[in-house]
């Protein structure tokens, strides 16, 4: 490469002389910065979401190659939110790829000191059997009149508010039919 | 809003820039403050006191929208001789009864009624949240009442309440709040001048307004405003909750809440409603007006929807199965009935008590004495590693090896994994499409339910149990797809929606629901969504194709209406108020109501109509009676049933508080729930002795960077990068005062608990001056924990329990503390430093303050008997 080269490709002059006078555009750009793609472009398919954070509840494009998500942006078609997403929206990508998700079941047995694997069949196993010893060890039938109470108090639950509508549904129709109504949510919170 | 709610307030940005004026009042200076054209900084734990202020200013100058309020408020209703209140009386209304430390509401009702639905004890309404049935239906009421149309009469609701705000007078909104009297009627003016035929003023709050134990008052005084000033139905009105979480609006109307079924029906109490009859009268009332009318028909689908063929007419529709409630089974009574081993199994499913409820060692006690625990969520959070990880394992108090509790981890697939409908803020549900598998064992909640649910009815199969009837028996039959049998999330919404039984055809709205068991409607509020069979919560039709109200966006409960009560954007001869606040209007050549949303109206009455005697449901709702959902179709400025803590809001200090209350002999609200358990402490307040153990006030609330308990966030790598640390909030005055140093280490103390965080002195928080004295306040972020990527002590630690008498939120906004300079102590010297603050304050743990301030009198509660009270 001559001097000249040198020169024309230097990012000042080409800012002083060309249509970039700012420098934030074409000036800044290196071989390898004008070779990038962005990754939305990409993207096998997109899928049409909401941000799983706060309630205003702010339209969400999520970006897939494969079964990864590549990126996650603002909906701009949202009414509510215009494209926009906060911090805490933006970093959702950062939230459904950490590294620090767990993803597979862990059991800490009775007066245990660690951490142990089981296999998620087993785990539902087990705690189907739970729920029905509990059942049967505190269920009550009649109030000391003879009025009808049918229930257990031996089994709480305490749900976030990230859960779907259909998710709550099939929660309070189950721990109904089974007696269980200590069934609480962030919305008491 | 800016902080908690950032894409939201891009239209607060947007009204400014066209003219609205913003008030913003809140202890703390933040981005909103910095926004807006005003900032008022409050004392906090003092808003009724504040807007008390404004309702005074309002009545005193007269500026009331005098149309509006006497044609759709209950302005002119006669009230009871018999009612006494608190303003003549110490601040108790006439009725209480402090054995149960509630209310027996007789002498509140209107003239005439002192006996009818609507009266009566509420101590079991108290014990069962029932004020939170109220978010889809105002309270029974009497049909007929007195009125006098002049406003003069003393008894009516106009007169009442001017005199009930009368002492609230910008110099005691200084007294009582902090305030300047300049800087309140700059508020005052600009709220009223803003208000009228011509113009609409907002009110916005945040649910941190829910955490007090006055919480629910809060919210009817800005309502009481809002409706004097006629902003409500109307465009560029209301009274906005900003919600905190994606779909905790859904949370509710599809509620996981023990005193719930879904819509706002109630679950059933084994006194009051041993059948199914006594159950739907509770919730119609029969002979009143109103939409609740329809109820038989609600309760009916729901249990259709639930037991299907099992369920006829003539078993009741399986009412026998619902388990009943016998009092208190909320989220707190819970926790103490773990630490007192009562509780075998616990779930947590996305949801970090650890960190997230108040009084955070009474939660990890409680869960370190279960027999087993379910902890469902995408990280390893708090919750989940309290027995190996958390403080009272540094301090002894738990012992991995003599912990019995049992712990599943059980990973979560997070919003992108799965398909589901979200309620945002605005009653708006907005269907999300599946983006990708969840990784390994992770799992929806919806895969984990459902299959949960056919274990167990596998398990029980052929079981001659009585109780085993309810599972056996239930629908539970979905349709399921993919390597792990995921059920189908959109069936489940047809059966919310609710169809016709015979046909399989989804419902078009909740009219079509019937009380014979033809209809099975899983939510009936939502009866609508799944109109013609089409998700209509995946409808994304771009704003920018649509005009201003985007009614294809998404859809709203009830019925795609995107305002509730749009009825009163119109005269009550059905004409526009004015041409620019145009929404809903009558058209007389056509007949109907038409505008730009869905009318709040049955859209052929006419504004002409009036009910025929003895009409009941919805046809004794005259023409122009625009609340709907309300017994006797007014917006309610004084509540003679329905809230549990009186008829009309009244400033009560918090629970702990450095303040005697300067407006009545009663301290704090004489109906909050308290707890007396060992392991729960009440920080002194005046007129107890040694309060100034605990002399400042300190309040939480959220970073723009954070997410309530962290699990969402402190496990997320820019953002735990962006608020990397726990810290305090000071004003200058108070780090000269206590010797804390910026970038320094605090500790605070309170009767619960000492946590520490890194000092931040800023101007921020100001001193203010409160009945002559200087009351200091700190700011504490509540979003640490132990686990994730950035980790500290937790604020609400510090908090102990007390809870709003009407819905069971705890007071989690407000506390009392100490503050000292350098780091907490650590193992056993902690608890003896806590134990030392308790005996100095004179603390007896368990022990809590008399619900009745000392000297205040208590009149007779009332004749009263077992009324269901607010049914
Ligand atoms: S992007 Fe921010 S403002 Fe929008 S819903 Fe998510 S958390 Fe709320």
């Amino acid at each position: 490469m001559g001097l000249r080269d040198v020169l024309l490709g230097w990012p000042v002059y080409r800012q002083l002389t060309g249509a970039d006078p700012l420098g934030r555009g074409a000036a800044a750009q290196s071989a390898r910065s004008a070779a990038l793609t962005p990754r939305t472009e990409a993207a096998d398919r997109v899928a049409r979401s909401v941000c799983p954070y706060c309630a205003v509840g702010c339209g969400q494009r999520v970006f897939v190659s494969g079964n990864q998500v590549t990126q996650i942006e603002g909906d701009p078609d949202s009414p509510i939110s215009r494209g926009r997403l906060c911090p805490k929206g933006s970093a959702s990508k950062s939230l459904v790829t950490s590294p620090l998700r767990q993803t597979t079941v862990r059991y800490r047995r009775p007066y245990g000191t660690e951490w142990e694997d089981l296999d998620l069949d087993t785990a539902l196993d087990m705690i189907a059997d739970r729920i029905l010893a509990a059942r049967a060890e505190t269920w009550e039938d009649v109030d000391a009149e003879g009025r009808p109470l049918n229930r257990t108090l031996g089994i709480s639950s305490l749900g976030g508010a990230t859960l779907d509508n259909e998710e709550n549904y099939l929660i309070k129709k189950l721990f109904t039919a089974m007696g269980a109504l200590q069934i609480e949510n962030q919305a008491r919170i | 809003m800016a902080e908690a709610h950032p894409v939201g307030f891009q239209w607060v940005m947007e009204a400014r820039k066209r003219g609205a004026k913003v008030f913003h009042v809140d202890p703390r200076f933040t981005r909103t403050s910095a926004s807006a054209d005003v900032y008022l900084p409050i004392r906090a734990g003092t808003d009724i006191a504040l807007l008390g202020g404004v309702i005074n200013y309002i009545l005193t100058n007269e500026l009331d929208f005098r149309e509006y309020v006497l044609a759709y408020t209950n302005a002119a209703t006669i009230v009871s001789e018999d009612f006494v209140d608190a303003e003549d009386a110490e601040g108790l209304f006439s009725g209480f009864d402090p054995a149960t430390g509630s209310y027996v509401q007789d002498s509140w009702q209107y003239a005439g009624h002192e006996r009818d639905s609507g009266s009566g004890h509420t101590a079991t309404a108290r014990e069962t949240a029932a004020g939170l049935r109220h978010e889809s239906h105002g309270a029974p009421i009497a049909g007929q009442v007195e009125r006098d149309e002049t406003l003069q009469h003393p008894r009516c609701v106009y007169q009442i309440l001017k005199r009930h705000f009368a002492r609230y007078t910008p110099e005691m909104v200084q007294r009582v709040c902090g305030l300047p009297p300049e800087k309140f009627l700059e508020l005052a003016r600009a709220w009223t001048q803003n208000s009228g035929r011509e113009r609409t003023g907002c009110l916005i709050y945040s649910v941190g307004w829910t955490q007090h134990s006055v919480g629910v008052q809060y919210i009817r005084t800005g309502a009481i405003i809002q409706l004097l000033l006629g902003n409500v139905g109307r465009p560029g009105g209301g009274v906005l909750a900003l919600r905190g979480h994606a779909s905790i609006q859904g949370s509710t109307d599809i509620p996981t809440l023990f005193n719930l079924l879904p819509g706002y029906l109630p679950m059933p109490h084994h006194a009051q409603h041993p059948t199914f009859d006594d159950w739907v009268n509770a919730i119609r009332h029969p002979g009143q007006k109103g939409f609740w009318g329809n109820a038989r028909a609600y309760a009916a689908s729901l249990l259709k929807a639930y037991w299907g063929e099992a369920a006829t007419p003539d078993n009741d529709f399986c009412y026998g199965y619902l388990p009943r409630l016998t009092g208190d089974h909320g989220t707190y009574q819970q926790v103490l009935d773990m630490i007192d081993g009562k509780i075998r199994g616990y779930f947590l499913l996305g949801q970090n008590p650890a960190v997230g409820s108040a009084h955070g060692r009474a939660q990890r006690l409680g869960m370190a004495n279960l027999e087993w625990l379910v902890v469902r969520d995408l990280f390893m959070i708090e919750s989940a590693t309290f027995w190996q990880r958390g403080p009272e394992v540094a301090t002894g108090e738990i012992v991995p090896q003599e912990c019995r509790t049992e712990v599943f981890f059980l990973p979560a697939a997070s919003h992108v994994e799965k398909e589901g409908t979200f309620t945002q803020t605005q009653r708006l549900l907005q269907w999300r499409e599946k983006a990708v598998d969840p990784p390994g064992d992770a799992r929806s909640e919806l895969w984990f339910f459902y299959h949960l649910g056919r274990r167990l009815r596998e398990k029980l199969a052929g079981s001659p149990l009585p109780r085993d009837r309810a599972l056996l028996d239930l629908a539970w039959d979905y349709p399921t797809h993919g390597p792990h049998d995921e059920p189908d999330a959109e069936a489940v919404l047809r059966e919310i929606n609710g169809y016709d039984i015979a046909t399989g055809r989804p419902l078009a709205g909740f009219a079509e629901a019937r009380d014979d068991g033809t209809t099975a409607v899983g939510c009936w509020i939502y009866a609508g969504v799944y109109a013609d069979g089409v998700n209509q919560a995946a409808r994304r039709r771009p704003g920018g194709e649509q005009d201003w109200v985007a009614a294809e966006w998404g859809w709203a409960w009830p019925a795609n209406r995107r305002m509730l009560y749009n009825r009163a954007s119109a005269d009550p001869q059905g004409r526009p108020w004015s041409d620019r606040k145009r929404y809903v209007w009558w058209d007389e050549s056509a007949g109907r109501w038409t505008g730009h949303d869905v009318p709040d109206f049955e859209v052929t009455k006419a504004p002409s109509y009036r009910p025929p005697p003895g009409a009941s449901g919805p046809a004794a709702l005259a023409g122009d009676d625009p609340f709907v959902m309300q017994a006797d179709g007014k917006g309610w400025l004084y509540a003679p049933s329905g809230v549990l803590d009186g008829p009309l809001p009244t400033h009560y200090e918090p629970a702990e508080s450095p303040v005697r209350n300067p407006l009545y002999g009663q301290q704090g609200n004489p109906t909050r729930k308290t707890y007396r358990h060992p392991v729960n402490s009440v920080n002194p307040s005046p007129p107890q002795e040694h309060s100034q153990v605990f002399p400042y006030v300190f309040t939480v609330s959220r970073l723009t960077e954070h997410h309530t308990a962290g699990g969402m966030s402190r496990t997320v790598a820019p953002l735990a990068e962006l608020q990397p640390e726990m810290f305090v909030e000071v004003s200058p005055e108070l780090a000269t005062l206590a010797g804390l140093n910026h970038l320094g280490w605090a500790h605070l103390v309170s009767a619960r608990a000492v946590i520490e965080a890194k000092v931040l002195v800023t101007d921020r928080l100001v001193p203010l001056r409160v009945d002559g004295r200087v009351i200091h306040q700190l700011w504490l972020p509540y979003h640490f924990g132990f686990e994730g990527l950035v980790t500290g002590d937790s604020a609400n630690d510090l908090f102990g329990i007390t809870l709003d008498p009407n819905v069971l939120i705890q007071e989690s906004k407000i506390g009392t503390c100490d503050v000292r300079p350098g780091r907490r102590p650590t193992g056993a010297a902690l608890g003896e430093l806590v134990d030392d603050y308790r005996r100095r304050a004179g603390v007896t743990p368990g022990a809590v303050p008399p619900a009745v301030t000392p000297g205040v009198p208590i009149g007779p509660p009332g004749s009263g008997g077992d009324g269901e009270g607010n049914g």
